[in-house]
């Protein structure tokens, strides 16, 4: 039997405050980091197999040692606390429930690479997730927690929240670099990395919210129980799953990562409405949509990677046999031209031209070659802007012409979307 | 042909808001990484949106150019170049919104505050646009009045949130 491990204090109001959240055995991994050596954390973290929850799945460990040792620069640790992949909500269940152990995972990430400054950045539309931090933070600053000597030990660490003001690039991390120094999130040419060159020419690790609130677990009960929990050496831990769409209850459930899509469906209540499954995306609004066919499939980064699609931020959308895939996929497309940063030409050139396709075919006027011509603008796009974020804005589109063409090449032969109408929001607003 | 910034005179930050700045510089090694939340403390001192003189303000108060504050609040949504409502709405309109019938909540606020997208009620009192995914997927369909969520929303509930507003 699976005990939820980042979500175990959700529903507890008293891990709201320090003393509550040290009751329930908070801040001893914090406690048990500060009396090992910095590399000795880095080593167990890399062979706890703790990939990052943000999208990339990146070994956690590794992007630490990326980390130059001396003292010559000062390091830092910015947490992205940006969330706004379409589907996904996890982070701020944590930060509103858990915010120490938050603080927690990025003190041992700073003592464990030797950062002073750690910032968290928040989207700006999280609100409470900000005020609540805020909050811990405080308290944590006058336990002696943070500050000057953490929890007596010395080590120096101060801990800010910086709110970001609107733009998903910002969740991309040089995008978030540049925000956080006052500019435009627009990302920055690599190499070099963060780990090298990141914020304010620093070495600076940058980790997600619910990859860093692992690190405590790790530290408390070893790596080794940590490897023991999901699929295999390469997918490993407690992951957070977010569900939506229509599903009966939507939500964010932890489950051992691997777990299939069709059980993690029947815990969230089956289809809404007792629904059938027509499709769903695996990872957010960045992947490619699967089929019900492939409703067997294990959640874990490399399972789905191989069905065609990727586990990205683990925000599952499920779609019923009422859903038009065009107007879905219209809709994912209007999102990536509007938050693309206008930087590389062919994501913001090509974005644009994605959506002005998919409303025309959603709107009836669509053309027997749109097929091929989405492809083609998704060949331009791929691998030739400086993020991920123009690969990210062809995924859903190809799946879309590779997997369902059928249902598209019905909107062109009856010159207008088969399904129920709905006023549409899509061309102009 | 030489191209000037247009002038724009600008009293100042007012007092309570410098002091607010002056906290928050000290947490950043460059002066110019406070832009950001600078223009969220000049935000709220004029109102929920950034006049010319607010920018004015904010360039001067952190020593940068007035185009380079420009070019970042027109980078983020979350900075207004125009006067929005008392009670500010964002509706969420993403996929998953999407599947749960957001178009019905755009629609009720059409009805009921009589105005387009981005325009403010003639009272002052309201203005209403869609918004990307505000990460309350499992509650949809929702919007954002201001900074809370108002979340599982019908037509009633929200013309129910609309009366209560003063």
């Amino acid at each position: 039997m699976f005990e939820p491990v980042l979500t175990q204090n959700v529903g507890k109001p008293e891990a709201l405050t320090l003393k509550g959240y040290r009751q329930l055995g908070g801040y001893e991994g914090l406690s048990k980091a500060l009396l090992m050596e910095p590399d000795a954390i880095i080593e167990e973290v890399k062979k706890s197999g703790l990939r990052g929850r943000g999208g990339a799945g990146f070994s956690a460990g590794l992007k630490w040692s990326f980390i130059p040792k001396g003292k010559d620069k000062p390091k830092y640790l910015v947490c992205n606390a940006d969330e706004s992949e379409p589907g996904t909500f996890k982070d701020r269940l944590l930060m509103e429930n858990d915010p120490h152990q938050l603080i927690e995972g990025c003190a041992i990430c700073c003592y464990a690479v030797q950062a002073s400054t750690c910032y968290i950045y928040i989207r700006g539309e999280y609100t409470k997730s900000a005020v609540l931090l805020e909050r811990a933070l405080k308290e944590a600053y006058e336990a002696g927690v943070l500050g000057s000597s953490v929890l007596g030990s010395g080590f120096k660490l101060d801990m800010y929240i910086h709110r970001g003001a609107g733009a998903y690039i910002c969740g991309e991390e040089t995008g978030m670099l540049e925000s956080l120094e006052g500019k435009r999130g627009q990302p920055r040419v690599k190499p070099p990395f963060p780990a090298v060159v990141g914020a304010f020419g620093s070495p600076t690790v940058i980790n997600n919210v619910e990859t860093l609130c692992n690190v405590p677990h790790i530290l408390t009960r070893g790596a080794d129980w940590f490897k023991s929990i999901g699929t295999d050496e390469k997918n490993t831990g407690p992951k957070l799953y977010a569900i939506s769409g229509h599903v009966d209850r939507p939500g964010t459930y932890e489950y051992p990562i691997g777990i299939t899509f069709r059980e993690m469906l029947d815990k969230a209540g089956g289809m809404y409405k007792g629904g059938t499954l027509k499709a769903f995306i695996p990872g957010g609004a960045s992947a490619p949509i699967l089929p019900a066919s492939q409703i067997d499939l294990k959640m874990d980064f490399d399972s789905v990677a191989k069905a065609g699609s990727m586990l990205g931020s683990a925000a599952v959308i499920v779609m019923d046999d009422t859903t038009c895939l065009v107007r879905s996929v219209a809709r994912l497309s209007k999102f990536f031209n509007h938050e693309s940063c206008g930087q590389c030409t062919p994501c913001r050139e090509g974005t644009n031209w994605m959506e002005l396709l998919l409303h025309r075919l959603e709107d009836g006027h669509g053309r027997e070659t749109d097929g091929q011509l989405l492809l083609n603008v998704c060949s331009h796009i791929g691998g030739n802007s400086l993020c991920a974020l123009g690969d990210a804005a062809i995924g859903p589109v190809k799946s879309l012409v590779d997997r369902f063409w059928p249902e598209v090449e019905q909107h062109i032969r009856e010159k207008r979307c088969p399904f129920p109408q709905r006023r549409y929001f899509g061309n102009g607003s | 042909m030489s191209v000037s910034e247009p002038k724009v005179t600008s009293t100042g930050l007012p007092p309570a808001a410098r002091a607010e700045l002056d906290e928050v510089r000290k947490r950043y090694p460059t002066t110019e990484a406070a832009l950001l939340p600078a223009l969220h403390i000049a935000q709220r001192a004029w109102g929920g949106w950034l006049p010319d003189e607010a920018i004015a303000a904010v360039a001067a108060e952190l020593d940068l150019p007035a185009s380079k504050v420009y070019g970042v609040v027109t980078f983020y949504d979350l900075y207004h170049q125009k006067p929005v409502g008392r009670y500010r709405i964002r509706v969420c309109t993403n996929l998953s919104c999407q599947l749960r019938g957001c178009e019905e909540i755009m629609e009720t606020l059409h009805q009921e505050l009589k105005v387009g997208e981005d325009e403010v009620t003639p009272d002052g009192r309201c203005s209403f646009i869609h918004f990307e995914c505000l990460g309350s997927c499992d509650t949809a369909p929702m919007m954002m009045v201001n900074d809370d969520y108002h979340e599982n929303l019908t037509p009633d509930r929200v013309r129910q949130i609309l009366r209560g507003f003063k």
